[in-house]
């Protein structure tokens, strides 16, 4: 019954929203405000049970070695809620905000390099005589196509000569990604409403095999 | 348009938006009622992805990481049940963890369906995490000790009670990673695990974020790509267990056949159009 | 005092961070540790902050009487229908996130079908879209039209009915063609995240401490 219940509903919420595509109107509204009000107390739920019980109040409770030491991040984070306050007391919930920052920003720095620059820059390096003219075209290209975008994005001062040329190349690559990409995000969409189309046929209208 | 006449190819420049919706609507739903099959080529992304687990043995573990939530969950869910099925019959373990909070029920549903189908048992040869926030820093502190963060599972029950993770403390316990990914946090796996670790990975990925994830597996940091609906399809027929990815190919296939014609249909209007307006000024200069 | 303490903080840990990457071992290692558990910690408030600042609008919007402020009361429906079988589930079980629990029941019921079908909403978007703006108008948009029209049907089984060579073709974007590209931006996105990284940690970027 409750299983029933479910399905009805979640096709009759899931019609709201294809509403918008005659335009927007209050039955759609109202599904927008249900979701946004639903995930909302979503994220209350799963900070509760994944950081504060297990992360914080369980290795407390379990008397770990260490454990008391988690009452300090704990009262970092709630220094946040300091913000709503006057402006003589809400300045400190930026100490809160300059520890996430500053791990944030030391992360990056790290990874970015380290998992990015460095490897690509060396997938980069490839070689272009190896007796093979398909392999040698591919690698051509990829190595044509990295360096003319990049002097497409870093060099963009407006001058005749071999940059704006090259540059002009890089523009070129540039529209051919994008156009794969925007391919691949079509699909991706049309995937979603057929992903919803089998749950209305299916599950609900039992027309097709159910998800 | 010449004046104020409409004329043919004007009219085809501007079909009305709702005609549109309606043809697309009509190209997806016409298949599914109709079951039309359709068979898939496999990509080689898709075919590296399928031999990096194939490659495992019984006593490997990997780590299944579910970064993505209902939105793109026709995309990747079928990834999910692939990937488990084949693992499961390899009698590899699996770890499951979640960093899109979102993706968790669903993420658990996936495992507990196909878990069951293989007879498989929790503690002993699969276990489900759950979520820790911080994302990045989860990722860098697990290559030291997985106890760091998660000292237990999703059901608040210590690590070291279950067999199978005695002995699993960081990566260098994990034979391969498996991001399932709707966002970026494929490439927070491939730069602070993957560069950092040296581990093993392989994502399956939106068809949105398809596209900028092959320099990385041209660079070697991933092993293989599972890209979209198509590639879950790819990886079904790999496995041969044909599930939703298979499901939606016909659909997929019509609906992109409609979009190529009203783009086509859109630029010969156009440049008729165009076409037109060029002899009318013409002829206008020279009168 | 105020802004000074907080760039101090800024440095130290981003300091933490870099040097750890360095010198793994003791106590750098540990200290690390420590760090990004309590990065991970705080890091969680600020996603209650963001739930804080929505309710603290709605609330606005019911007392002002503003225009459309009955949705803001379906906002709160849905916010302590989530809320109240979020701790009946955590109440009765280990895990309330599981299928069976009134908790997955309303995610299952509720938030499944609004946010997948969200995005399936786009798909009609994307085809009008397509339809309207796709012109080969110079020869960049042309370009980027042949691309996506290859791509589009090179990737689906009717592409390769079409042409067998099509999926090939496609995949040959993939790999080598738009590979270019997409490094090259990849790698100018990492060069500036290293620049505002740095800047941060060294102080001279302060924006977010207004």
């Amino acid at each position: 019954m409750l299983e029933i219940l479910s399905v009805w509903i979640a096709g009759g919420l899931t019609l709201c929203i294809l509403s918008f595509l005659y335009g927007d109107n209050p039955v759609y509204k109202f599904a927008e405000h249900l979701y946004v009000g639903f995930s909302a107390a979503y994220w209350l739920i799963y900070v509760w049970h994944f950081t504060i019980k297990q992360m914080v109040i369980n290795p407390i409770v379990a008397r770990e070695p260490g454990a008391l030491m988690l009452i300090i991040p704990l009262f970092f984070g709630a220094l946040m809620f300091s913000r709503w306050l006057p402006e003589r007391i809400s300045w400190i919930s930026r100490w809160s905000i300059a520890f996430v920052v500053g791990i944030g920003a030391g992360i990056v720095a790290i990874g970015q390099v380290q998992g990015l620059l460095l490897p690509q820059l060396r997938a980069t390096i490839l070689p272009l005589a190896t007796g093979n003219w398909k392999t040698n075209t591919n690698n051509l290209l990829v190595v044509i196509g990295t360096t003319a975008t990049l002097t497409y994005f870093y060099f963009s001062r407006r001058e005749a000569g071999v940059l704006s040329k090259f540059s002009r190349v890089g523009i070129a690559f540039i529209m051919i990604a994008l156009g794969a990409s925007f391919g691949y995000t079509i699909m991706a969409r049309i995937s979603l409403l057929i992903g919803r189309m089998i749950f209305l046929l299916g599950n609900w209208f039992h027309i097709v095999k159910p998800l | 348009m010449i004046g104020n006449k409409k004329d043919f190819w004007d009219r085809i420049t501007s079909i009305k938006r709702e005609i549109i919706f309606t043809i697309i609507g009509i190209v997806v739903i016409v298949p599914i009622l109709l079951g039309i099959k359709e068979e898939v080529q496999i990509s080689p992304p898709v075919k590296s992805a399928y031999e990096a687990i194939e490659s495992l043995d019984p006593t490997d573990v990997i780590l299944i990481s579910i970064d993505y939530d209902p939105a793109s969950m026709p995309e990747l869910q079928p990834m999910l049940k692939a990937i488990l099925s084949h693992a499961f019959r390899k009698d590899i373990k699996v770890i499951m963890m979640v960093f899109w909070p979102l993706g968790l029920p669903i993420g658990t549903e996936g495992l507990g369906e196909v878990a069951n189908e293989y007879g498989k048992v929790y503690g002993e040869d699969y276990i489900n995490l759950g979520y820790r926030p911080g994302d990045r820093a989860v990722m860098i502190d697990m290559g030291r000790e997985i106890r760091h963060f998660f000292r237990s599972d999703v059901n608040d029950i210590l690590l070291d009670t279950y067999p199978m993770m005695r002995d699993i403390h960081n990566y260098n316990d994990i034979a391969l990673i498996v991001g399932l990914e709707a966002g970026r946090f494929g490439e927070f796996w491939i730069q602070y695990v993957g560069s950092r670790y040296n581990q093993r990975i392989i994502l399956g990925v939106t068809g949105v974020m398809a596209a900028e994830t092959y320099p990385y597996l041209q660079s070697g940091q991933i092993e293989g790509l599972i890209g979209g609906l198509k590639g879950a399809a790819e990886y079904e027929t790999l496995i041969e267990k044909p599930g939703f990815g298979l499901t939606g190919m016909a659909a997929q296939s019509w609906a992109h056949i409609a979009i190529v014609i009203f783009i086509i249909i859109g630029n010969i209007g156009y440049f008729m159009t165009r076409r037109k307006e060029r002899r009318v000024r013409i002829k206008g200069r020279k009168e | 005092m105020k802004k000074r303490i907080p760039l101090v903080i800024t440095f130290i840990t981003g300091f933490i961070i870099i040097v750890s990457f360095f010198i793994p071992h003791r106590p750098f290692g540990q200290l690390e540790t420590e760090t990004l558990i309590w990065y991970a910690i705080i890091f969680a408030f600020t996603l209650i902050i963001g739930v804080d600042s929505l309710v603290r609008l709605h609330v606005r919007q019911i007392r002002r009487r503003k225009k459309g402020w009955w949705y803001s009361i379906v906002f709160f429906a849905g916010f302590f229908y989530c809320l109240t079988i979020g701790i009946i589930s955590i109440i009765r079980t280990p895990n309330p996130f599981q299928p069976g629990t009134a908790f997955f029941y309303g995610y299952e019921t509720i938030l499944i079908p609004l946010q997948s079908t969200m995005f399936a909403l786009l798909a009609f978007f994307v085809a009008s879209a397509s339809y309207r703006a796709f012109r080969a108008r110079n020869i960049d948009a042309t370009l980027l039209l042949i691309a996506a029209v290859i791509v589009m049907l090179g990737r689906v089984p009717a592409g390769y009915k079409l042409w067998h060579r099509l999926p090939a073709i496609a995949d040959w974007i993939f790999d080598v063609l738009q590979i270019g590209a997409m490094r090259g931006i990849l790698i100018g996105v990492a060069l500036g995240a290293v620049a505002m990284s740095l800047r941060l940690i060294l102080g001279i970027e302060r924006t977010y401490l207004s």
